[in-house]
């Protein structure tokens, strides 16, 4: 395995520890390394892959580098001063002017590669690189140009999870060498999750339960990150009976049997991370009741608003006047109503049409008091209506219900209204 | 004002100095234009010892109902430094997870402010000294998000000591110096600071369980209202954090309003995979409000009270309009205000002992005030015809009464509430509850009349009457719990009773088995009549007999017992939760006017401009504005006549028709004669005073230009006349 990572230009042993660190990664390690040894490339690693992260630990090893992450650069100011201040320390950061231009920079930059000579290669690591799609237009294609620019021994390297497509600059730039990591395999997961093995017990305990979680959950979820939650999630289940001295370690069948259907059960939690093993059971308890209390009034506001975002606007006659004649539905069906409207989507509707309707759905007189009116804000602010318009409430403001339907029909059970009667698609 | 410059300007007058220094005292304001001033003084300081008792107890009540998830929390970011500090296997593979408190809250979101305060000053006592909290509004981008973390971290380490205060203004003038925030600066001063706090005599900061923990105290982010914030924001910093977690402790608290699967929905895997989310559950504030009617309402230990209907006004604002407790609370504290401000009488409202040496300071016009009371009248009505003129005429004699009066009153009260409880506790259990499931609503209905003239409260005895022997016990035994603590001679008497009550039930068990056999024999006897053979007519009137003595059977004993307990019950109602109007001199303690409460709780804006541009009278009452229903005054205010025109149109109005009619109106209050050339011709002043009158009605949300048709303005209310 390591014979892949050998390279003339650097410390055998170093290869050999990273080699520990990047499991299932020694392709593309090895391919990268010799290409940090041709001194000139700038290298763009568009990769799908899962652990980026985990491939930057190599560089700490002997090389000058700057990670910096694309997320936390809100300004490209806060960008160069990263850079500076890893390469050249935070005097040549604070040379930075207030919002400094791209030419600001690498005039700093030249400057203090003159004072301080790169003995080898620098390296900038940018992480999150789709990012800088949306910073300054000419950002993209200057750090690709970069090496020109600054006229120093220096590489950038992108870092992305979305393809290089994606984001090439359309006026046309530098283009980067590509990298691709693919994902892991089922068996290259296995090793790699096995790597974390509890110190109380035997490597191939563990592994046979890593082999065990895999078998639930590969078909549902591939996220390394994920599943190595879940593995610590689940251990402590897992060595129970070993624990109790009932099962042997080697005993892998009477193990499976005894967490096979706790894992089934935790399978239809995979992504919520909403609960710490002590809540494990406290979860089912808090999901009986994941129903929101409200107000009396804010319900059929509620509920008035997933009418009028449901139901086409020149039904209501039909749905909230008492002498509205004999309108059938199959009467005023138009073609293109035929599909439901649940399919459609909520339908952004006025204010006063929320009003006109609430107040008809309402049993009792409602005077039109401020709370009323505070209470469509709050919940707009709940996201339990979004506001679809500006904000000028002078202008006719218009709203959309963000609710489901089992959520409205579980809030109009609790005031006794019976909503589906209500509602267009289900006439 | 007037000046001495020539020219045409606007000018600046600062107020003198004299006027400046008179600042006005809560008293004061309290004083002014209050009824009754001669006694405001001691009425303000009734009302605001009164109130500062609420505000405490109302504290320690939220402390107390707060605390069982206060403490969990606690214990959940304790337990996730020291697991951090020195982690086994489990939270070494979760050491890149950022420890999650989600605390789901309610919609009552007013309430939220309380909790997280005593949240951050709880976990800044005994956890760690860096605790910030954030708002959803004052974080519309990362930068902000970021900035506002970064002052609050920083800002809550001003400590005792004084070092460490230069050392934060240091750092915060850093901050102000360089341009960007980020969270490596937060890393940098985190770092400095538990270096130095470490190696820095221990004992310095406050005492902690584990020395250790205080080495590596984590940094607490609060996010307050979590689902306003943006996504987009929040999953930003997210990441920017993850990239810090190994050399900074975070943790976050999500304050949540509605379900927790708002998380899910704001934040996609990618992001919810970096967290490790916990969640908490808060008391639900109906359960909340419930305890605060217990403890604040019914308890005789406030002599302050509500009447039925702005009672009825306050649960009304919270069941329908905004589920807070802390407005309940505000909408008692108007009350109390208003009661003490428009009610001279109120001196009365205090302890007894002050109370009754406060009648005996009040003077002829208090005495006056009270001889005019409705329920005091209802009470001479009923005296003898001397004792009636001595009420009327003579002042001590009128003392001496109200004395007793008083001490009536608190003696109401103290019979009122124990037996509130006890019939509470039996119809509670009933099915549909026909009296209502919270006391609350039992307490309204014994306010409104009495309550045993209602039908529901019939239905409940009836029902009552129904109930099993065990289930009977049960509650008679939880009723002799509620009364046996009262201190009052005619609750104590009560309780011995329903205990005797007890016993006789607890020694039936015996006494039936030796009953049982001629039971049996009555109900059996005429059965066995009917097994002989008998015609279709002999059948219907044994069958009729059957029931005629089933009706008029013996009752079993335990049957005779129950109804004496319900009938003793029932007596008990009778003489104590008769409604406080029966009680004479109940004004002193019952606030009343329930229209005020709600104008100010409950406002209505839209009605109340309606009103002022549909009959300008009503604010403004001058006698020339006074017209008949509907119509209004070609005198009025040029904006109401616009108004009013404008009710005739339909959604869209062509404005050069509004204006004709608005100049047609106008003429006629000019007094122009109708036959004359100029009249209803549009002038240039007229012109002016109706275009101002058209844009103060776009201001005031009435119209809007539209571009749907030219010249034309769109409504936006809809009805007219």
């Amino acid at each position: 395995m390591t014979a892949l990572l050998q390279h003339p230009g650097y410390d055998e042993e170093k290869l050999q520890r990273v080699a520990e660190q990047l499991p299932c990664r020694e392709v593309q390690a090895g391919l990268l390394l010799s290409l940090m040894g041709e001194v000139d490339v700038k290298v763009c690693v568009a990769s799908t892959g899962i652990k980026l992260t985990v491939f930057h630990h190599s560089l700490p090893l002997q090389l000058h580098h700057a990670a910096v992450s694309c997320v936390e650069c809100v300004s490209v100011a806060l960008l160069f001063e990263r850079v500076l201040l890893s390469f050249f320390g935070c005097d040549a950061a604070s040379l930075l002017p207030r919002s400094p231009s791209l030419s600001d920079f690498v005039r700093i930059y030249r400057q203090q590669r003159s004072q301080s000579p790169a003995k080898q290669t620098r390296y900038i690591v940018m992480e999150k690189a789709e990012l800088l799609r949306d910073s300054d237009a000419n950002l993209l294609p200057a750090l690709l140009r970069l090496q020109e620019l600054v006229g120093d021994n220096v590489t950038v390297i992108l870092l992305s999870e979305i393809a290089w497509d994606k984001f090439r600059p359309n006026t046309g730039c530098f283009e980067p060498l590509l990298l691709h990591f693919p994902d892991y395999s089922k068996g290259e997961l296995q090793q790699i999750l096995s790597q974390d093995r509890h110190p109380s017990y035997s490597a191939e305990f563990y592994s046979s339960y890593i082999h065990i979680l895999l078998g639930v959950f590969y078909s549902a979820c591939r996220d390394l990150r994920e599943l190595r939650h879940l593995a610590a999630l689940n251990f402590s289940k897992f060595c129970e009976p070993v624990e109790e001295g009932k099962v042997k370690e080697t005993d892998t069948h009477k193990l499976w049997r005894n967490i096979e259907p706790h894992l089934k059960k935790a399978m239809q939690t995979v992504y919520l991370r909403e609960f710490s093993p002590v809540l494990w059971t406290e979860y089912q308890r808090l999901s009986a009741h994941t129903h929101v209390e409200l107000p009396f009034y804010s319900k059929f506001l509620l509920i008035a608003a997933y009418l009028a975002s449901y139901n086409p606007a020149r039904t209501d006659k039909r749905f909230f006047l008492k002498h509205h004649g004999k309108i059938r539905k199959t009467n005023f069906l138009k073609k293109n109503e035929k599909t439901s409207n649940h399919l459609l989507g909520p339908k952004p509707f006025p204010l006063d049409r929320l009003l006109a309707i609430f107040y008809s759905v309402v049993d009792s007189r409602v005077a039109p008091t401020a709370s009323i009116f505070s209470q469509i804000s709050s919940l707009v602010t709940l996201q339990l209506l979004t506001q679809v318009s500006h904000d000028d409430q002078l202008d006719a403001p218009k709203y959309k219900c963000a609710v489901s339907l089992d959520f409205i029909c579980a809030v109009s059970r609790t005031v006794n209204f019976d909503i589906v009667k209500y509602l267009y698609d289900f006439l | 004002m007037s000046t001495s410059s020539v020219s045409k300007g606007c000018f600046v007058f600062k107020p003198s100095a004299k006027k400046k220094k008179m600042s006005l005292s809560l008293e004061s304001y309290f004083i002014d234009g209050c009824e009754g001033a001669e006694s405001s003084e001691t009425r303000f300081k009734l009302c605001q010892n009164l109130w500062d008792k609420i505000k405490s107890d109302t504290e320690v009540l939220q402390d107390e109902l707060n605390r069982k998830i206060l403490d969990s929390l606690l214990d959940f970011t304790r337990k996730c430094s020291s697991a951090r500090q020195h982690g086994d296997w489990a939270s070494q593979m979760r050491a890149s997870e950022i420890p999650t408190a989600a605390l789901v809250l309610g919609v009552n979101v007013p309430d939220h402010d309380m909790t997280f305060q005593s949240l951050s000053e709880l976990l800044h006592q005994s956890v760690t000294p860096h605790v910030g909290s954030v708002e959803a509004k004052e974080c519309g981008a990362l930068k902000h998000l970021m900035k506002r973390v970064l002052e609050r971290l920083m800002d809550t380490v001003v400590d005792d000591d004084e070092e460490e205060e230069e050392e934060t203004e240091q750092t915060s003038a850093q901050l102000h110096q360089s341009v960007h925030c980020s969270l490596s600066a937060l890393c940098d001063w985190y770092i400095t600071k538990t270096k130095k706090s470490s190696s820095g005599t221990p004992g310095k900061k406050r005492s902690s369980p584990a020395k250790d923990e205080q080495q590596q105290p984590p940094v607490v982010i609060i996010f307050k209202d979590f689902e306003a914030f943006n996504p987009r924001v929040l999953q930003d910093f997210i990441l920017i954090c993850s990239r810090y977690i190994e050399r900074l402790p975070l943790m976050f608290i999500f304050g949540i309003a509605t379900s927790p699967s708002t998380i899910q929905r704001m934040l996609p895997h990618s992001v919810s995979s970096l967290l490790c989310i916990e969640l908490f559950q808060s008391l639900s504030c109906t359960q909340h409000l419930a305890t605060v009617i217990d403890q604040l309402i019914l308890t005789p230990r406030f002599p302050f009270k509500l009447n039925a209907k702005v009672m009825q006004v306050l649960l009304s604002i919270f069941l329908y309009h905004d589920f807070s407790v802390r407005n309940f609370i505000k909408g008692l504290q108007l009350a109390l205000l208003e009661h003490f401000h428009s009610q001279p009488l109120s001196v009365l409202c205090c302890k007894k002992k002050e109370a009754l040496l406060n009648v005996m300071q009040l003077s002829h016009r208090d005495l006056e005030r009270i001889r005019q009371l409705p329920s005091f009248k209802r009470y001479v009505e009923k005296q003898e015809s001397q004792e009636q003129v001595n009420l009327i005429t003579d002042d001590d004699h009128l003392k001496e009464t109200c004395r007793k009066m008083i001490k009536g009153l608190r003696k109401y009260h103290k019979n009122y509430y124990p037996i509130l409880r006890c019939l509470h506790t039996l119809t509670s259990a009933l099915p549909r509850y026909p009296l209502g499931k919270q006391i609350r609503e039992l307490h309204l209905t014994c306010l409104e009349k009495n309550v045993w003239e209602n039908e529901d409260y019939q239905s409940a005895m009836k029902l009552l009457k129904m109930l099993a022997k065990d289930e009977l016990i049960a509650s008679l035994c939880r009723c002799v719990e509620i009364l046996k603590p009262v201190k009052s001679k005619k609750m104590k008497s009560t309780a011995v009773q329903l205990e005797e009550l007890l016993a006789k039930f607890k020694q039936l068990d015996t006494v039936v088995t030796e009953m049982a056999p001629s039971v049996e024999d009555s109900i059996t006897s005429p059965i066995k009549n009917l097994q002989k053979k008998t015609d279709l007519f002999q059948l219907q009137k044994t069958l009729l007999e059957m029931n005629e003595t089933r009706r008029s059977k013996k009752l079993s004993p335990f049957e005779i017992l129950r109804n004496e307990a319900l009938e003793f019950i029932d007596s008990l109602v009778k003489s104590h939760l008769s409604p406080p109007e029966s009680q004479t001199l109940h004004e002193v303690c019952y606030y009343s006017s329930s229209a005020t409460v709600r104008r100010h709780l409950n406002a209505t804006p839209r009605t109340s401009i309606q009103a002022a541009l549909s009959s300008p009278y009503y604010y403004l009452q001058n006698e020339n504005l006074k017209t008949e229903d509907g119509t209004v005054s070609n005198t009025a205010p040029d904006i109401c006549i616009a108004y009013k025109l404008h009710l005739e149109c339909g959604r869209l109005i062509n404005l050069y028709d509004w204006l004709e009619a608005y100049a047609t109106v106008v003429s006629a209050a000019d007094g122009n004669d109708p036959d004359s050339d100029g009249y209803g011709k549009v002038d240039e002043v007229k012109h002016a005073r109706f275009i101002r009158s058209v844009s103060e009605l776009e201001f005031l949300g009435f119209i809007k230009s539209t571009k749907q048709k030219t010249d034309h303005v769109a409504r936006l209310t809809w009805g007219g006349c």
